[in-house]
């Protein structure tokens, strides 16, 4: 915005109506990058050092950990299900919402963020509530063997859980406003269902689709409460990078716990350089 | 000709949408609405009301607001700076501010306790001016207004873009000085925008457990947050007492989501 660009030096010339005196513009500026470097940056400044307080060594042993090991392995498991169950589910309703009219439409619609606005603790808690020991399903279902709370399935449903609304709120509001046009030509001109989606809808929505899916990703990867109530903190088998990193820091095993964290923390500033690439694709 | 004919794949999706919310969402959250009442109806008043729920509710809740109401002023500075001004450092500003949404919440809050602890880089200094932060409800506070700040500036970013400077320029050609356009131009302007980013954050807030549970300290009736008296009634088999709690947050948290609706449709009539 040129109105507020700061003048060129040493060329003088009168201050626009709209625009702030210059020494206001560079205390609100500074003001601002020195809160939100104190307020967010430096908590991540603080995992790497804390990781690296005793050299590299360390570190990097800590992440060889066969119980590290396995809880990073969990975590890809765990994630390699709920993301693409979350993409399937995502695009088919943006599909249904974006592209027809249909009774009950916005209820749908409000159904599908509720779980951003469940506690994650809860999200892990209906599940317990159903397919627990002494859940509506659990006797059932440990009759025959399969146990879902304090095992995989537990922990991939409530990370599919938390992570439900990511891929179609991304999704929604952009086929909304591409409309049906589009398709309606391929459909014209003898596409199949398959060939529209594949030629036409894909092209159209894929930086905001993978978009939605590195987020996510992201939130798969780094959930807690949700998997913590799940899980049974079974180290090396129902342990995911988040739950490992709590008990080694329960353990006083600080470096550890901060080495795993940093690993975490590098998933996230890849994600956000993604977003941030992707966004100027768009 | 019945326009919907023209596309196809709508029963599919639709389909397809409605098995997996209701398999993954739906059914699940029934259990919770349906499961408290095996305790009966003063049972779960009961369980609700005990001092120490009552106290953790409170500093659920009470903190939540606090953080909004932190993030507020903070995230409306944020928005301003990066939508108004170009200065170095504004693009890293700019990513940087959805930090707290792509952090794991349990890095978060070991990042935030090894920050604040009395011996941590930001705590000693403050321990110093005899604050303590870490361990404390001030610490549960820290942490909500870390993961709450994005809602706020993502709400106001795009609506202070779309303002443009126009009616500023109008104010100032009225005679209004600086300090009054802002004032009375652009802040009603703003206002449904940091509602809903004061109400998502505080939402966020009230439900928060990774990022908080290593700073709170945890002690009962004093920094002890809600979500974890849930995990801890289910790690003693207590389902039914679990699920009241959880229900009882669910409810309250829509009762203040609807306080913040109606305080936004107050400011949008104001308006118009």
């Amino acid at each position: 915005m040129s109105a507020s660009a700061p003048g060129r030096p040493g060329v003088a010339r009168p201050r626009r109506p709209t625009e702030d005196p210059a020494w206001l513009r560079w205390a609100l500026c500074l003001l601002a990058v020195v809160l939100l470097g104190m307020f967010l940056l430096l908590p991540l400044v603080a995992v790497f050092a804390e990781a690296l307080r005793r050299g590299v060594g360390p570190a990097v042993a800590a992440l060889g950990d066969p119980d590290a090991l396995a809880a990073v392995r969990l975590t890809l498991l765990v994630a390699a299900i709920a993301v693409p169950v979350n993409l399937v589910g995502g695009v088919a309703a943006a599909w249904a919402i974006a592209k027809f009219d249909f009774p009950g439409k916005r209820v749908l619609t409000v159904l599908i963020e509720l779980p951003f606005s469940v506690s994650p603790v809860i999200s892990g808690l209906v599940y317990v509530l159903v397919f627990g020991a002494q859940g509506w399903l659990g006797p059932w279902l440990e009759e025959r063997g399969v146990q879902v709370v304090f095992a995989l399935p537990g922990l991939v449903l409530a990370t599919i859980f938390v992570t439900f609304p990511f891929v179609a709120r991304t999704l929604i509001p952009l086929m909304q406003d591409q409309g049906r046009t589009e398709e309606e030509a391929a459909a014209t001109l003898g596409a199949n269902g398959w060939q529209m989606f594949r030629h036409v809808t894909l092209p159209n929505i894929r930086w905001a689709l993978l978009s939605g899916v590195l987020l996510c990703n992201a939130r798969a990867m780094g959930e807690f409460g949700a998997v913590s109530v799940v899980s049974g903190h079974v180290r090396g088998e129902t342990n995911t990078m988040p739950l490992h990193v709590e008990i080694l820091y329960n353990e006083y095993q600080f470096v550890a716990a901060f080495a795993v964290a940093g690993l975490l923390a590098l998933l996230a500033l890849v994600t956000l350089a993604a977003k941030a690439v992707l966004e100027r694709a768009e | 000709m019945r326009r919907r004919a023209a596309l196809p794949g709508f029963g599919l999706a639709l389909g397809v949408t409605w098995l997996w919310l209701g398999l993954i969402v739906l059914v699940p959250l029934s259990a919770l609405v349906l499961r408290p009442w095996e305790l009966g109806l003063a049972g779960v008043w009961a369980s609700v009301t005990e001092p120490r729920v009552l106290a953790a509710l409170r500093l659920s809740f009470g903190a939540a607001l606090v953080a909004a109401l932190v993030d507020l002023p903070l995230g409306l500075l944020v928005a301003w700076v990066v939508v108004r001004y170009r200065f170095p450092g504004r693009r890293v500003l700019d990513a940087a501010i959805d930090l707290p949404f792509a952090l794991p919440t349990a890095v978060a809050g070991l990042a935030l306790t090894a920050l604040y602890a009395p011996n941590g880089w930001l705590g000693a200094p403050l321990a110093a001016m005899g604050v303590t932060v870490a361990f404390t409800p001030v610490g549960v506070a820290v942490a909500l207004a870390f993961v709450g700040l994005p809602f706020v500036v993502r709400m106001v970013e795009p609506v202070l873009r779309d303002l443009g400077p126009e009616a500023e320029e109008a104010a100032a050609v009225l005679g209004a000085t600086r300090w009054q356009a802002w004032r009375r131009v652009v802040l009603p302007a703003l206002g449904p925008a940091l509602v809903s980013g004061v109400a998502l954050a505080f939402a966020r807030a009230v439900g928060e457990y990774g990022s908080v549970i290593f700073i709170a300290g945890n002690r009962p009736m004093e920094s002890e947050i809600a979500p974890l008296l849930i995990v801890a009634r289910l790690e003693q088999y207590d389902y039914a007492g679990a699920a009241a709690l959880g229900l009882a947050m669910l409810l309250l948290s829509f009762a203040c989501l609807l306080v913040f609706a109606a305080m936004q449709r107050r400011l949008r009539r104001g308006m118009a």
